[in-house]
């Protein structure tokens, strides 16, 4: 059981409500997170949409969560 | 160097910040806000930001164009918060020797921002509803 910190933006954090969360998980990986979030607050963005940064970095969605990792989830960008 | 801002630009005061005795050319591109997307009639927007890596990856952006194209120097600044029509979302400046690659220069620096760096833009329509570009479903 891993804690991790989680950040919300945009569309995400619309639909579950929160800017961010800490969460115990079971989920190994930065993909397996995503699923048990995506169960759990129904996001509507399936994860090929999506990029994740741990600790202020992108990483592939199988990078193996730390205990106190830093995620965010990041929804299709559109700055510029 | 690539910065955020959550009060209108003043494009005077950052061309300044670029003025360098070795420099032959400056350009400069404004991205405004427009009344239209994807046919429909935008009121206003509101950009929101992951800043930490926001930051970090639009300074990585400038230091590879300064690179690329061997410039002098090169700013960024990105807006955050509510825009109206017309408000400027984003200005790059670059300045270098010559004009062929300033030019050059802002184009790739624009269009990576755009790419990479994770800024999100709500919509706000005359229909009443709204949206962020890019995550329709």
């Amino acid at each position: 059981m891993k804690e991790v910190r989680i950040r919300y933006f945009a569309l995400l954090r619309e639909q579950c409500g929160k800017e961010k969360e800490v969460r115990k998980t079971e989920s190994g990986t930065a993909g397996d997170l995503y699923d048990e979030l995506q169960k759990l607050y129904g996001f509507s963005l399936d994860q090929e949409r999506l990029w994740v940064a741990v600790n202020h970095e992108i990483v592939s969605w199988s990078h193996v969560l730390d205990d106190d990792d830093e995620v965010v989830f990041i929804p299709p960008v559109a700055g510029g | 160097m690539f910065s955020l801002s959550d009060s209108p630009l003043d494009p005077k005061k950052l061309e300044k910040h670029l003025h360098a005795a070795e420099a032959g050319a400056f350009v400069s591109f404004q991205g405004w806000v427009r009344n239209h997307n994807d046919g429909k009639d935008v009121i206003r927007l509101e950009y929101e930001a992951y800043q930490d890596l926001a930051l970090k990856e639009g300074q990585r952006i400038m230091e590879e164009a300064t690179e690329k194209f061997d410039l002098i120097d090169a700013l960024c600044v990105h807006r955050i918060g509510k825009l109206e029509i017309g408000d400027i979302a984003v200005w790059v400046g670059v300045s270098s020797a010559h004009r062929d690659t300033a030019f050059s220069a802002s184009r790739f620096i624009i269009d990576e921002i755009k790419k990479r760096v994770p800024i999100w833009k709500k919509e706000h329509y005359d229909s009443g509803d709204s949206g962020w570009v890019n995550c329709e479903t």
